[in-house]
């Protein structure tokens, strides 16, 4: 079981990215399950998703406290509400863009700071920052193959348009890159 | 087909309307709206109508004249919304009109709270509105089920003129899970002939009535025991895990029965025979899944999101209080597989 945490402001994509995990899951035969924060939530506030995803039956969608493998978080207000979630040992990805270098995170984490307005605004893609993260997640964690994922993120969208876009691969790419130099 | 990833109330609608089901009308409220939102555009396409209701008493009393002219018709809901439904829903069973009806639940008495519960089972299974009727109550536990369920739900209201009413929650309304979709079929308003609808010259007038009017108390007491030991005879549906050898029995429905099979994955790896009954009719309950359990049964233990613990009543009367029967019960959390686990190794020391 892979339990995953997407956050951020609403309209920065976090909900897509878990959708296009969902879908790149669905696709591979796999059992998941995506779930949406719902209720007194503010236009600018903070947006957030719960993914499952196994190779058994899910139970509850809803992601433990404290067994979360990854946070996919795109702002400050998304790491103060979710770091506690991540299990030790768990991936927590920070876009520096949008977060201070002095912040401290969790000692029992793997940290990966990516940039992500930054690469999509370079890349001519200011609307794929969400893309540029899940490049980073992909490359990033045990659980994914970023080439796979990659070709999923083509295909979620070519399913909903009919067409691919190369702006998407591109921030993908960077962000993929990027998240495999940090760890070396 | 191949599977799509959608919202457990989006699935629900899009089967209905796959199930030829071409009359919507109801109001909005949290967490059902997506099923009035997804009518809004797609009744359109399939030339159906959809109806913003002004309240939820209109949205049921329209569900009540497109369903006596034989449209398939669906009105939706939940808390609140659905408590006000109660009264179209009593006339509906008073005149044998089969329409699907579904309750998205959601937590608390009054206005509540708009997270997931399971707290309407009283009302859903006894007969929220007045006089001697129950509905049909099919309880999905997946987002697949949701679909399915929909699409059978137009079906068995038609063959016992009875509503059903579909009972699903806020986690199953919200989620997204893969699902395979029904075919799409097409519903002839006409294919019954007790339906009403405009009269040629020469012919007897067409009358949707209290049936009790038209056959009299007599007639209408053996009307009416028949009709319900029929569904109770031929409807039942559960799903059994692992109670073949069970010492302990978990029932649940619903999200709360995904918890509950979890539980039982988790009992079995450390040798503690666990089982499930998951009731898919929440009425007709499914007592024969409880008839056919062996002897080494020692106790129940119903897991739901009720405080109360209300499904512990048709437990008790499926066993004929013969056994122990305990509640595990939430309040607006998801029940947790590792409470359930504490909560057996108790039982199994005292029972």
């Amino acid at each position: 079981m892979t339990e995953i945490i997407c956050s951020g402001f609403g309209g920065q994509g976090v909900l897509t990215a878990g959708l296009i995990l969902a879908d790149a899951a669905m696709e591979a035969g796999k059992y998941v399950t995506w779930y949406p924060s719902y209720g007194s939530e503010m236009r600018g506030g903070t947006a957030n998703c719960n993914v499952k995803i196994s190779s058994e039956e899910i139970a509850s969608p809803y992601c433990a406290d404290g067994e979360v493998d990854i946070l996919f978080t795109l702002n400050n207000a998304a790491i103060d509400k979710f770091e506690h979630t991540l299990r030790p040992g768990g991936l927590l990805l920070v876009n520096s863009s949008l977060v201070e270098p002095e912040r401290k995170y969790r000692e029992d984490v793997t940290v990966v700071k990516v940039p992500a307005n930054d690469i999509a605004a370079e890349e001519g893609n200011t609307h794929g920052v969400n893309l540029v993260m899940l490049g980073a997640l992909a490359a990033a964690s045990a659980d994914f193959d970023a080439g796979e994922m990659c070709e999923a993120v083509d295909y979620y969208f070519y399913k909903k348009k009919g067409k691919k876009y190369p702006a998407n691969a591109a921030c993908f790419k960077r962000g993929a890159a990027l998240a495999a130099e940090q760890l070396g | 087909m191949a599977k799509v990833l959608m919202k457990g109330n989006e699935a629900f609608a899009e089967a209905a309307i796959r199930a030829g089901c071409r009359f919507f009308s109801g109001y909005p409220i949290t967490p059902q709206t997506e099923i009035l939102e997804y009518m809004s555009w797609r009744m359109a396409e399939v030339g159906g109508q959809f109806i913003q209701t002004e309240s939820e008493i209109a949205g049921v009393n329209m569900l009540f004249g497109a369903a006596s002219c034989g449209a398939r018709a669906l009105t939706t809901s939940a808390g609140p919304g659905f408590s006000l439904k109660q009264e179209g829903i009593s006339y509906l069973c008073g005149n044998d009109i089969p329409a699907v009806i579904a309750d998205v639940m959601r937590i608390g008495s009054g206005l509540g709270d708009i997270f997931q519960g399971q707290g309407d089972y009283w009302q859903l299974t006894r007969g929220g509105g007045h006089g001697d009727y129950r509905t049909i109550v099919l309880a999905p536990a997946s987002v697949q089920e949701n679909a399915d369920l929909a699409y059978m739900a137009f079906d068995l209201a038609e063959k016992y003129r009875h509503p059903v009413i579909v009972g699903s929650d806020a986690a199953i309304g919200q989620m997204v899970e893969p699902v395979e979709l029904p075919e799409m079929r097409e519903h002839d308003i006409d294919k019954y002939d007790w339906v009403i609808r405009g009269r040629k010259k020469g012919e007897a007038r067409r009358e949707i009535a209290n049936v009790y009017y038209s056959i009299g108390a007599d007639a209408y007491m053996t009307y009416l025991r028949d009709k319900y030991a029929k569904i109770e005879a031929e409807e039942q549906r559960w799903e059994s895990v692992r109670t073949e050898d069970a010492e302990i029995v978990l029932v649940a429905y619903g999200i709360s029965s995904r918890v509950a099979k979890e539980a039982v994955k988790l009992a079995r790896r450390e040798g503690i025979k666990l089982g499930l009954i998951r009731p898919i009719t929440l009425w007709p309950y499914p007592k024969k899944a409880f008839d056919a359990l062996g002897e080494q049964v020692k106790a129940f233990l119903v897991v739901e999101m009720s405080i109360l613990g209300q499904m512990v009543d048709d437990v008790i009367l499926a066993t004929g209080n013969r056994r122990p029967v305990e509640s595990y019960g939430e309040f607006a959390n998801v029940p947790d597989s590792r409470v359930i686990l504490e909560r057996v190794r108790e039982m199994l020391k005292k029972y």
